[in-house]
């Protein structure tokens, strides 16, 4: 059974719809409302409060902090300044992604990294001869995204203003309320956002600090469901649905690199040894099998299929995971979308998906399976480049 | 700004700079055409604007809502890219004088349940009604989605196009078919009788039946102007409504984005006096401040009233098209008042701040408070307690509104242009006019005087004289089955072109009538496109 994070006195309150989903062993709210409409509206024309607690965090500090984060992962992060925050993957000694997270640092010698699955036991492997502590934190912070277009503002309001300066994936220690917190300006909506990571006794202080700070605001508490479709706008990837951990996969063909998944710009390959690094330059040399692109549905196409049923063009108000086939225009496949949306505020239908590199160039037309009346059909789709949604004022 | 155009010669010369100008701009610009858009005010949008009247409070100063706007012109003109973002509204909100209320919210359970506090038949049958509207609905959009069939016309293509929609109309079951022959025929309440008992809910969906036409619920004919508020869509989903960010004129900046980048030349400040006429034919306009300019085709987004009776002139018309003009029925019947508030309206029948008040809220009380409403109208005044259409949209879109304050739109119905001393007396009447419309609502909001910053009041009369829709209509003309389809504005010329060669119309006084639609934009472009008129 699930455990409460938290946040939970909380978000159990406001949860009227009582929709709730397992995440890494806790409850998440899906959507605080019956329909997450609202909460996906608040992230993007005011702003949304997100429990993301669950992410599982791990803290390094010592001497060899640097080494050990930069032997396991594919970046070199004795580059990373003190204060600033990074977007990475991890892979296994084949070149397959294990799982993706970012890495503040937070001193000379203390990192902390954070990801979708358990960490230490990872790190642990590679640190035997190193001069580091690690730490599962995941239990020790609570962690809200303050993610929308009025975050900022709120955020002066309610830790004052040393954060007006936090440039995009940097991050600072603060106060919200007189309870110390670390801000990081980062998160998974694509938009200007923030997230804060706070010890677990002092959470509920700053959820009630934000929420009261928020009001004019109009900050909304948010759920998953409304996340889910900001992440697809902003092209971010789904460990376990757009990609599987390599460890977890009985087949190899599901397991991925970081060049077929778009964290190719994420790997500093030219340096001293690290996990995976050998398969990962092979990989360069031969172009990846794979890719993952953005999917644009054409409207027309959808129209008239529907129409051709007699039914009006509807859209689906989730974004969707169940992945479905890709066809090149003589009706081969040639990959899945895995995850997708309608985008409301773009008015197209999203997909992620991964296709052959061959036909992964952005404009290429492709079909894609869509299913109306419980017959398979497919209609046609423009392979474009991600984000779908990129807001100047994301990094402004 | 430069209020002189930058040439002297244009393809196409669009008078008037609301959304429906803008959209045949953006079309024609998109298919190459050099146009220029000349629009009388400060800012762009007609009756579709945004205008910060208070400081740092930005108003949807007449239209407020969107729903019809074309999703096909959205997609087309890439408006999303350009700016275009809708929030849709997430209740309909009627507060009770009783202290009792009815919110209908976008979650059907939700809403049956409060239903079934004053109907239990009606909660039940409210799916059904539902259905009917959504298949009444798919049915007319093939209607407002094409020009108007001409059934004058005994050209093969014209019988063509009236075979193919008796055709689709053929497939339809009979009984939506008698459905939609009573829909034209019938007064909303009537209509609405055909499902339900209970006044409350029946009185706030029967408003949609009246809004911008000088009718009361239960005049027959306004059952089509009901269904007429529930074709829009939002995302797929009819009689979804929304917020445009930014206020309506965000749907407005947004199309002129997309005209500017396609190559349309859009000058603001640069009214129009008249149509410049040569041999019978519109071979340009004269500006208000004397410049000339020349194009191929004028096109005209202003009320056809104003069109044809004053920027071209009734020596220029022959006389039986000059007198369908003239008895084209504007008959404005509706007033505006914008509230700046220091803080959020509480409702003594629902305190809290939400979600009830996150949609429209309707004072609407009853069908016969709603024909007393009207009773007054018909005699020359200003309903004593009139209708009133409420939205706050800084609760969903804050950009309007400093932190903690808010804005608050009020649609007024009825308020004649034709008050009994006359049109021209309404400056004298506006601010009582304000003080009925707050008035009403303190009755239900009792702090409300208390917390308005800043009150503006515009009457049938303001709307005519500052934004140019003769006698105020909001949609250009009524929207009554006499000046529908074939016969908007006028009998044989309802396909944008005019008897005065070089000149064509797209407002909303055109093919399928007004609301934040763009349709008639749009169908005017494409058929002027289709007819290589330019």
């Amino acid at each position: 059974m699930p455990v409460p994070t938290p946040f939970h006195p909380r978000t159990s309150g406001l949860c009227h719809s009582l929709l709730w989903k397992e995440w890494s062993g806790y409850y998440a709210v899906c959507s605080y409302d019956t329909c997450h409409e609202r909460e996906y509206y608040a992230l993007r024309h005011a702003a949304g409060l997100i429990d993301v607690s669950p992410l599982f965090k791990a803290d390094l500090e010592g001497p060899d902090a640097a080494a050990l984060l930069s032997l396991v992962t594919v970046r070199n992060l004795r580059k990373l300044r003190v204060g600033r925050v990074t977007y990475l993957c991890w892979c296994d000694d084949d070149g397959k992604v294990v799982d993706d997270g970012t890495v503040t640092r937070l001193g000379e010698q203390h990192y902390r990294l954070t990801g979708n699955g358990p960490l230490c036991e990872w790190l642990k492997r590679y640190s035997d001869d190193l001069d580091v502590e690690i730490e599962d934190t995941s239990d020790r912070y609570g962690a809200l995204a303050l993610q929308g277009p009025l975050s900022r503002a709120i955020l002066l309001e309610a830790a004052g203003s040393d954060v007006e300066k936090l440039r995009f994936f940097r991050g600072k220690t603060s106060a919200i309320g007189g309870v110390p917190v670390l801000i990081t300006r980062t998160g998974y909506t694509g938009d200007l956002g923030y997230e804060v990571w706070v010890e677990r006794d002092d959470a509920l202080a700053v959820w009630d600090h934000l929420i009261a700070a928020g009001k004019p605001f109009r900050l909304q508490p948010a759920g998953l469901d409304a996340m889910d479709v900001t992440r697809i706008e902003a092209g971010f990837v789904l460990c376990g649905v757009d990609y599987f951990p390599a460890q977890h996969c009985l087949l190899d063909s599901r397991k991925s690199s970081p060049y077929e998944i778009g964290l190719g710009r994420a790997v500093n390959l030219d340096r001293e040894p690290f996990v995976g690094q050998r398969a990962l330059r092979e990989e360069l040399g031969r172009d990846a099998v794979w890719n993952m692109v953005g999917l644009e549905y054409d409207w027309n196409d959808y129209e008239v299929l529907l129409g051709s049923y007699g039914l009006p063009p509807q859209v689906c108000s989730g974004a969707w995971r169940d992945a479905v086939p890709v066809y090149d225009l003589r009706e081969r496949q040639i990959g899945q979308a895995t995850s997708g949306a309608w985008s409301p505020l773009l008015k197209k239908n999203l997909a992620l998906a991964t296709l052959k590199s061959a036909h992964a160039k952005p404009g290429t037309r492709v079909r894609v399976e869509v299913t109306v009346e419980y017959e398979r059909r497919a209609i046609g789709a423009t392979v474009v480049a991600t984000p779908f949604f990129d807001p100047p004022r994301k990094k402004s | 700004m430069s209020t002189h155009p930058q040439s002297s010669r244009y393809d196409a010369i669009v008078i008037g700079g609301g959304h429906n100008g803008l959209t045949t701009a953006a079309y024609l610009a998109k298919a190459g055409r050099k146009v220029l858009v000349l629009e009388r005010r400060h800012v762009l949008g007609g009756a579709a604007v945004s205008e910060e009247l208070h400081p740092g409070f930005t108003f949807s100063v007449c239209s407020y809502v969107v729903s019809l706007l074309r999703p096909h012109i959205i997609r087309e003109l890439r408006l999303a890219r350009h700016g275009l973002q809708i929030i849709p509204l997430e209740c309909s909100f009627l507060p009770l004088p009783n202290g009792d209320s009815l919110a209908r919210w976008s979650d059907p359970e939700r809403t049956r349940r409060e239903v079934a506090r004053f109907s239990r038949n009606d909660s039940e049958r409210l799916h059904e009604f539902g259905l009917a509207m959504t298949k009444l609905c798919w049915l007319a959009k093939r209607i407002i989605d094409s020009p108007a069939p001409d059934p004058a016309s005994l050209a093969p293509r014209e019988l063509l196009k009236l075979l193919r929609l008796g055709r689709t109309m053929k497939d339809d079951p009979t009984d939506l078919r008698w459905l939609n022959f009573k829909l034209l025929t019938m007064s909303a309440v009537d209509f609405l009788d055909l499902w339900f008992e209970s006044g409350v809910l029946k009185a706030p969906m029967s408003v949609s039946g009246i809004i911008g036409t000088f009718l009361g619920v239960r005049s027959p004919g306004t059952a089509y102007v009901l269904l007429h508020h529930y074709l829009g869509e939002i995302d797929g989903a009819f009689r979804a409504w929304g917020f445009s960010k930014g206020g309506t004129g965000g749907i407005s900046l947004a199309i002129a984005g997309a005209a500017r980048a396609y190559g349309a030349e859009i000058l603001e400040q640069s009214g129009v006096a008249r149509v410049l006429m040569q041999g019978g034919k519109a071979e340009g306009v004269v500006l208000e401040n004397g410049d000339t300019v020349h194009a191929a085709a004028v096109i005209s987004s202003v009320d056809p009233n104003r069109t044809f009776l004053q920027l071209v002139g009734e020596q220029h018309l022959d006389d039986e098209f000059a007198a369908q003009i003239r008895r084209y029925r504007l008959r404005g019947s509706s007033g505006k008042v914008n509230l700046a508030l220091d803080r959020l309206p509480e409702f003594s029948c629902r305190p809290g701040d939400g979600p009830h008040l996150f949609g429209d809220i309707a004072i609407a009380p009853g069908i016969d408070y709603l024909e007393r409403a009207y009773d007054d109208a018909k005699y020359g005044d200003f309903s004593r307690r009139p209708y009133i259409n409420v939205v706050i949209p800084s609760l969903v879109d804050p950009s309007v509104a400093p932190p903690g304050k808010h804005v608050m739109s009020c649609f007024v119905q009825y308020a004649p242009y034709d008050i009994k001393e006359g049109p021209s007396h309404w400056p004298e009447r506006r601010e009582a006019f304000g003080d009925t419309v707050v008035d009403t609502l303190a009755e239900y909001i009792p702090g409300l005087k208390e917390s308005i910053l800043y009150r503006q009041v515009l009457t049938p009369w303001d709307m005519e004289q500052e934004f140019g829709l003769t006698e105020g209509n909001i949609f250009h003309g009524e929207l009554s089955q006499e000046q529908l389809l074939f016969l908007r504005p006028a009998a044989g010329w309802a396909r944008y072109r005019t008897p005065i060669d070089g000149l064509w119309v797209c407002g909303s006084g055109t093919h399928p009538g007004g609301g934040i639609m763009g349709a008639p934009g749009e169908l005017a472009a494409k058929t002027m496109l289709a007819s290589r008129a330019l």
